[in-house]
């Protein structure tokens, strides 16, 4: 790949937020699996499978899959956080491939969070 | 003096409000309260943009921080009449989210999540570790950029100086100083290196930071290595970290492949080239100068200091090591500036601090919270408390090396210094929670065996010193223990600490010292009256139903494995002792304390 300049790094960035904005990058939703070390431990891989497995049989194209690592309560991994275009954030707790499935068809699809499986709305505070 | 006031009506007067009537609604209030001669205990205030222009004018009302909206000056006499005269909050004009999502808790809800802010941690949850593009889009790089482009070495220095980060990795060395000294130090060729060899057992923050963001780590080395002129750098991971060494991997690769790492950085002329060296898992190899002896590729074996390592490290070459977190912290600090970093924190402890918990506790993770921060809120609050409904005893912090903290120090500020003066230390940030089943003595034998074991054997107060206290432990921990010993453990832990060669002595006998001084009496019980108040040491417990505590519930009876118990409604539990295993289970599920 092209060495990258300066310029290139400012345009990435923009690039990348555009196409990450769920409404202008053309998805209506994004699912992170947390696969840190106490993700995969837990399960996180089924959980994975489950979500790309809904995703096949609705033939959605509007939903992002993601990855990303720890997430801080390793006691209640695995996790997975559902975004909807417009609303924050959601994560859930002490998942199982089945509690998954029901995640991506009512909330993702559906629209509507699973509330028993939820622990919080929202983003953390960084800095 | 100035008047108190019952209530705060808080205004909207940003643009978008004005616009919307807001100051005539704030001449309306104050007709309407001086109508009802409440102005003395209604205070009615005009704010600056709340942010939500499009509810406008929307009121917030203190104490009870009730947000209306659209409030127009005709409503207002209402508004006053129901909600100040008649305390009953004004349904219609109240805030209601979207529908549907108001079960759910928010962040600033949830305790575990309301006191954490993430700094090293910044990117947790939100890229994906894999990919680059991920990381730049979260300003990744654009640190580097700064660093390279806008300024100097000096500049650079003094900038981590005077933002006061100290070392994540335990020892809490400044920072900017560490890189001042090697920056003076004349040479051609310099190292930068990482250090992610986290050995602490019940520690895993370096681990997950290689995990969820390995180029914040990348970044952080560019610019240290800027800083000190170096152009060749190493990251020591433990090979029993895979994931860690293989995301560590994809990211120098992909850094490497655009151009952010190797020849000519992004056009700026700055070399780095940086490599993995996996360590096979020694706990001393987390020791600077035994590191850089691995590497080396001889036996990860410490050397005297001085000279230190910024002066003559790896190759004998001036060299800086710093810790996982350190080089994580060090991105946002060239960012957004020294003040901005030393806005957090106490006066010598500035920033934040990510900690792994582990244990008892009811919530087990990775937090990171701004240095000061009570103790007590992170047990109680994040940690979520106890598990099981047990009594918090004490926590390990700083692992093998550090020391226990009792519940009379629970409001302990987190910070380096008021952490050292309970004589724990603050440690790379782990925090073992135990709960009143545990035996110190016991606990601090475990740590002993850890220490015994990774003793490298260079120096004999460590080697034999090490061996001889946990000799100590064991006989007393086995019910064999003599008058004297407890003294015996005092003279020899100090001895162990003045004498030994390197870190890993110099602190191994801290958990002895710590439950010594908070928990003497757990000691005297095992030697005096040959008895485990935790009930934990085998040999010394009875297995015998202490009839005045025993509550007849039958817990024991129930969960013992081998049918040793006998047991009737309404009759005391009694163990057969030919037929128990002393497995303990009974002891486990007593409530009550009621098995001697």
């Amino acid at each position: 790949m092209a060495k990258l300049t300066i310029a290139d790094l400012k345009k990435i960035k923009e690039e990348y937020h555009a196409s990450q904005q769920l409404r202008e990058g053309g998805f209506t939703a994004k699912v992170t699996v947390h696969m840190g070390t106490c993700g995969i431990a837990a399960g996180a891989r089924g959980i994975m499978d489950a979500i790309l497995d809904e995703l096949n049989k609705s033939g959605r194209k509007d939903v992002a899959i993601t990855t990303s690592g720890c997430a801080g309560l390793c006691s209640r991994e695995p996790m997975l956080t559902v975004e909807r275009a417009g609303d924050p954030p959601v994560k859930y707790i002490s998942l199982t491939p089945d509690k998954a499935r029901k995640i991506f068809a009512e909330h993702v699809i559906g629209g509507n969070a699973v509330k028993e499986y939820a622990l919080v709305a929202g983003h953390e505070t960084t800095y | 003096m100035e008047t108190t006031y019952r209530s705060n009506v808080m205004i909207c007067a940003g643009t978008g409000c004005v616009a919307n009537g807001s100051l005539k609604v704030k001449d309306a209030f104050d007709r309407e309260l001086a109508k009802r001669n409440l102005q003395s205990e209604i205070k009615v205030i005009l704010t600056g943009c709340n942010g939500f222009c499009a509810k406008g004018p929307v009121i917030v009302v203190y104490p009870e921080d009730i947000f209306y909206q659209q409030v127009r000056p005709d409503d207002v006499a209402h508004l006053v009449e129901e909600h100040f005269v008649k305390g009953r909050p004004v349904q219609k004009f109240l805030y209601t989210p979207p529908a549907k999502k108001e079960a759910i808790p928010v962040m600033n809800e949830i305790p575990f999540f309301k006191h954490q802010v993430l700094r090293a941690l910044r990117n947790r949850s939100l890229i994906d570790a894999e990919k680059i593009e991920e990381y730049i889009a979260r300003d990744g790089y654009m640190a580097a950029v700064k660093a390279l482009t806008e300024m100097t070495p000096e500049q650079i220095v003094n900038e981590v100086k005077r933002s006061g980060l100290r070392g994540r990795g335990g020892a809490g060395f400044l920072t900017g100083l560490k890189w001042e000294l090697c920056l003076r130090v004349k040479g051609d060729i310099k190292y930068i290196l990482c250090n992610g060899d986290e050995g602490d057992p019940g520690a895993f923050m370096d681990r997950s930071v290689m995990e969820a963001d390995p180029h914040s780590v990348l970044e952080g080395m560019i610019i240290a290595a800027k800083a000190i002129d170096a152009h060749y750098g190493y990251i020591y991971v433990r090979a029993e970290y895979p994931l860690a060494v293989h995301r560590l991997q994809l990211a120098i690769d992909q850094a490497k492949d655009r151009g952010l790492l190797g020849k000519d950085i992004l056009g700026t002329g700055f070399d780095l080239d940086i490599e993995i060296y996996q360590g096979a898992g020694a706990f001393v190899c987390g020791e600077e100068t035994a590191l850089m002896a691995s590497i080396e590729g001889l036996r990860g074996m410490p050397r005297p200091k001085p000279p230190f390592p910024v002066y003559k490290g790896l190759f004998q070459r001036p060299s800086v090591l710093n810790n996982v977190e350190t080089f994580a912290n060090v991105p946002p600090i060239i960012l957004h500036g020294a003040d901005w970093h030393a806005s957090l924190g106490t006066e010598k402890s500035k920033g934040t601090k990510v900690f792994a918990l582990s244990g008892a506790l009811n919530n087990i993770g990775l937090v990171e919270v701004p240095m000061g921060i009570p103790l007590k809120t992170i047990i109680y609050d994040i940690g979520g408390g106890i598990k099981g409904n047990r009594k918090f005893k004490a926590v390990q912090m700083g692992g093998p090396s550090g020391g226990c903290i009792p519940e009379s120090l629970i409001e302990t500020p987190v910070d380096y210094e008021n952490i050292t003066k309970t004589g724990a230390i603050m440690g790379s940030g782990g925090m073992v929670v135990m709960d009143e089943t545990t035996c110190m003595p016991a606990m601090a034998k475990f740590f002993l065996e850890f220490t015994e074991d990774e003793s490298c054997g260079k120096c004999v107060p460590c080697r034999i010193g090490n061996k001889t206290l946990l000799s100590i432990l064991e006989r007393i921990t086995n019910g064999e223990g003599r008058e004297g010993d407890i003294e015996l453990l005092l003279q020899l832990s100090q001895q162990v600490k003045d004498a030994s060669l390197c870190g890993l002595g110099q602190t191994s006998p801290n958990p002895v010292l710590t439950t010594i001084k908070y928990f003497r009496d757990e000691y005297e019980a095992h030697i005096h009256d040959k008895r485990c108040p935790a009930r934990v040491c085998t040999p010394l417990v009875q297995f015998k139903v202490n009839e005045e505590k025993c509550k007849k519930c039958g817990l024991c009876f129930k969960n013992c494995p081998v049918g040793a118990i006998t047991w009737e409604k309404g009759k005391a539990a009694s163990i057969n002792l030919e037929k128990c295993t002393k497995c303990k289970t009974c002891i486990k599920n007593c409530r009550f304390w009621a098995i001697d």
